[in-house]
C-alpha cells in the first residue's frame, strides 16, 4: 500500500459524561485502555475529585425534575434507551468482546442481557410503589399509606469485571426510582461504558440524571464516599477490597449515607438481580390522612 | 473620611460649578479600552489561588459580603433571619467572621437595626426610589432620611439614569450632593453613601468611568456597579472600570473610594476572581470590608461550603446550611 491511499487512524480520546455534555477531565489527565490481550484500543478521560464534584452537582441539579416525572414517564425513557442501545448493538457488542474477552456471540449474548435488563427494570418504574408500599391498617380513623422515594443523588462505583451488563445492572435500578447517579465505571475497561454515555446522551434522557466519570473507584471513591451532598453510595465495583470498602464505608457514615455495601465477589451477573438493587436506594415515606374530613 | 459638606475637594471646584465645565471634564477622561479591558480582566481570573491563600480569600470574602434581600415579599422575620445570618454565618463553626453588613429596602431598615444591636454588622439600607431611581427629588431625600432615621449606617442610593445618559450631568451631581446632605443625623454622624450606576444600562465602559468621577466629587464614599434588578449586573471588566477610577482618584486627591459590585456573583471562585482583581488593579489597601463589598445573598451559602471543605476536606452540600 503507498502512503497516499493508507487510511490515518482515527485515534479516540473520550470524555467524561457530565450534566448531558462530555467534558474532558479538569485534571487534563487521560489513561490508556487497552484490550483483554494488552492491545492499546484508545484513550479514556481520567476523571479527579472535582469532576467528581462537578459530577454531583449536575446530579443534584437535575433530581428535583427527575423524581418528579412521572413513574409513567421514567419507563418511557428506560424503555428508549434499550431502544438505543439496540440501534448500536453492534457497536457494544465489539466494545464488550474487547474488553472482556470474550468471543463475538458471547458478547452478544451479554449485550442482549443487558438490553433485556434494561427493559426489565423499565417496567418497574410504575409497578415498585405496589410492591413495596403499603395502606397499613392503624387503629385510628386514618388512611396510612407508606410509599417509596427515591433517596436522592446515588454514587455507584460500578462493577469492574462486567463492564457492560454489570453496569446496567446497577444504574438502571438505581435511576429507574427517580434518583440521580454519578457513576464511576470499571477501571480498565471504561469503554462500553463510553458508549453507553453516549447512548443515554441520545436517549431523552436528561442532562445529569446520569454521570459518568471514567477513572478509578479508589482515587474517586473515597470523594463520593465522604461528599457531604451524596445521599448513597453502591460499593459493587470494590468488591473484593475489603479495606477500600471499609474505608469508603467510614467515610460515608459522616451523612449517614445509605450504602449498598460491596460484594465479597462480583456476583453472576446472568442471574435475576431481584428488587434489592431498587429498594436499596428507596425511602418510605408514611402519611397518616383524616378519614371523613 | 470627609463630612464637609457641597464641595469635598478643592481640586473639583472649577469642574463640578457649571453643567459645561462638568462636561468637559468628564469628556475629557482618557477612553476605555474595552477590548483591553475585557482581556486584562480575563486574564486576571485564570489565576490560581489554592491553600492558605485560598482560606484567606475565603473569610475575606465571607466579611465583605453585604448579605441582601430585596424582594418585594421581604417580611420582618426574613428581614430578622437573614440578620442572624450576618452576625453567625457558619453557627457550627465559632472561627467564621460576620458579614459587613445587611442591606435592606429602608422600610426594612429598622428591624434590620434591632436584630443586629451592637454586632459590628452594618445596615445598608437601598434608598431614592430604588431601583429605578425614577422619583422626584423630595421624595427621594424623604426615602434617604427614613432610612437614615431607622438606623441605616449606609445608603445605597442609585444615579438617575435617565439625566446621566442624556448628558445632564449637573443635574445627577446636584442630587447625589443632595443625598449625601440627607445622610447626616442630628448627633453629627453620618451615614455612608453608595452611589449605584446601574452599571448594564449606561451602555458603555466610557459612561462607567464617567459616572464613577461623577459620583467620586460628588462625594460618594462607595460606588456600586448594579441594583441586581437588571441584567448585566456586575461583571468583572466593569469593576476593573471603577477599581481604575478609585485608584486614580486616590492619586489625584489621596481620598479612598469604595467600590461594590453587585448582583450576579454566585459562586466563591467568582468572588475570588473580583479580589484578585482588586488587589492587582486597586492594591492590597482595598482588600478590606471598608473599601471593598459584594452585593450577594446565594454567594454567601458557597462561600461557607467552600470555607467547610477546606476545614473538612470533604466536599459539603446545600442541605447543611440555611435556605435564603
Amino acid at each position: 500500500m503507498t502512503p497516499s491511499n493508507a487510511r490515518i487512524d482515527v485515534r479516540k480520546t473520550y470524555k467524561l459524561y457530565i450534566g448531558g455534555a462530555f467534558p474532558r477531565s479538569e485534571s487534563g489527565y487521560s489513561y490508556e485502555v487497552l484490550d483483554s490481550k494488552g492491545k492499546f484500543v484508545a484513550n479514556a478521560a481520567l476523571a479527579s475529585r472535582k469532576d467528581a464534584r462537578d459530577a454531583v452537582t449536575a446530579a443534584r441539579k437535575a433530581f428535583g425534575g427527575w423524581s418528579g416525572r412521572t413513574a409513567y414517564n421514567r419507563a418511557q425513557i428506560l424503555y428508549r434507551i434499550a431502544e438505543v442501545m439496540e440501534d448500536r448493538r453492534p457497536q457494544f457488542v465489539q466494545a464488550v468482546s474487547q474488553s472482556e474477552g470474550l468471543s463475538a456471540a458471547k458478547a452478544g449474548g451479554v449485550v442482549d442481557e443487558a438490553i433485556d435488563r434494561l427493559v426489565w427494570y423499565a417496567g418497574w418504574a410504575d409497578k415498585i410503589t405496589q410492591v413495596v408500599g403499603n395502606a397499613n391498617p392503624v387503629a385510628g380513623p386514618y388512611f396510612n399509606l407508606s410509599t417509596p422515594e427515591p433517596t436522592g443523588v446515588v454514587a455507584v462505583l460500578a462493577p469492574q469485571a462486567s463492564s457492560l451488563l454489570g453496569l446496567v445492572s446497577v444504574v438502571a435500578p438505581v435511576i429507574v426510582t427517580g434518583n440521580t447517579t454519578v457513576v464511576v465505571s470499571s477501571y480498565d475497561r471504561p469503554l462500553p461504558a463510553v458508549t453507553f454515555a453516549e447512548v443515554l446522551a441520545t436517549s431523552d434522557v436528561p442532562g445529569g440524571v446520569v454521570n459518568l466519570l471514567t477513572g478509578s473507584a479508589a482515587t474517586v471513591g473515597p470523594w463520593l464516599a465522604a461528599h457531604m451532598d451524596v445521599n448513597a453510595i453502591d460499593l459493587t465495583g470494590v468488591a473484593g477490597d475489603t479495606a477500600l470498602a471499609t474505608d469508603l464505608e467510614v467515610a460515608a457514615a459522616d451523612n449517614l449515607k445509605r450504602v449498598r455495601r460491596a460484594p465479597a465477589a462480583e456476583p453472576d451477573w446472568s442471574l435475576d438481580q431481584g428488587l434489592e438493587p431498587m429498594t436499596a436506594f428507596l425511602e418510605t415515606k408514611t402519611v397518616w390522612h383524616p378519614i371523613g374530613v | 473620611m470627609s463630612s464637609t459638606s457641597t464641595i469635598l475637594d478643592p481640586a473639583f471646584e472649577d469642574v463640578t460649578r457649571s453643567e459645561a465645565s462638568l462636561r468637559r471634564f468628564l469628556h475629557g477622561l482618557p477612553g476605555v479600552d474595552q477590548v483591553g479591558a475585557e482581556a486584562r480582566a480575563a486574564g486576571l481570573a485564570t489565576r490560581s489561588i489554592k491553600t492558605s491563600a485560598k482560606e484567606f480569600a475565603l473569610d475575606l470574602a465571607i466579611r465583605m459580603v453585604d448579605l441582601t434581600t430585596l424582594e418585594g415579599q421581604d417580611t420582618p422575620g426574613k428581614v430578622r433571619a437573614l440578620s442572624a445570618k450576618a452576625m453567625r454565618p457558619d453557627p457550627s463553626d465559632p472561627t467564621c467572621p460576620a458579614t459587613a453588613a445587611v442591606c435592606v429596602y429602608p422600610d426594612m431598615a429598622g428591624i434590620a437595626k434591632q436584630a443586629l444591636g451592637t454586632s459590628g454588622v452594618h445596615v445598608a439600607a437601598v434608598a431614592t426610589a430604588f431601583p429605578s431611581g425614577r422619583a422626584a427629588l423630595d421624595i427621594k431625600l424623604a426615602d434617604t432620611r427614613d432610612a437614615v432615621d431607622a438606623g441605616a449606617d449606609e445608603i445605597d442610593m442609585v444615579i438617575d439614569r435617565g439625566a446621566f445618559l442624556a448628558g445632564r450631568y449637573q443635574h445627577v451631581y446636584d442630587e447625589i450632593v443632595a443625598v449625601r446632605e440627607a445622610c447626616h443625623r442630628e448627633n453629627g454622624e453620618s451615614a455612608h453613601l453608595k452611589v449605584i450606576f446601574e452599571t448594564g444600562e449606561l451602555q458603555t465602559y466610557d459612561n462607567v468611568r464617567r459616572a464613577s468621577w461623577l459620583a467620586m466629587m460628588a462625594g460618594a464614599h462607595f460606588i456600586k456597579t448594579s441594583t441586581g434588578k437588571v441584567q448585566p449586573a456586575a461583571t468583572l471588566p466593569v469593576t476593573l472600570v471603577m477599581l481604575q477610577a478609585v485608584r486614580d482618584f486616590r492619586e489625584t486627591t489621596g481620598r479612598m473610594v469604595g467600590v461594590k459590585p453587585a448582583g450576579g456573583i454566585r459562586t466563591a471562585k467568582d468572588a475570588i476572581k473580583y479580589l484578585v482583581m482588586v488587589n492587582e488593579v486597586a492594591g492590597e489597601d482595598w482588600l478590606d470590608p471598608d473599601w471593598f463589598r459584594f452585593g450577594a445573598s446565594t454567594l454567601l451559602n458557597d462561600l461557607l461550603m467552600q470555607r467547610t471543605k477546606m476545614k473538612t476536606g470533604r466536599y459539603s452540600g446545600p442541605d447543611y446550611f440555611t435556605l435564603d
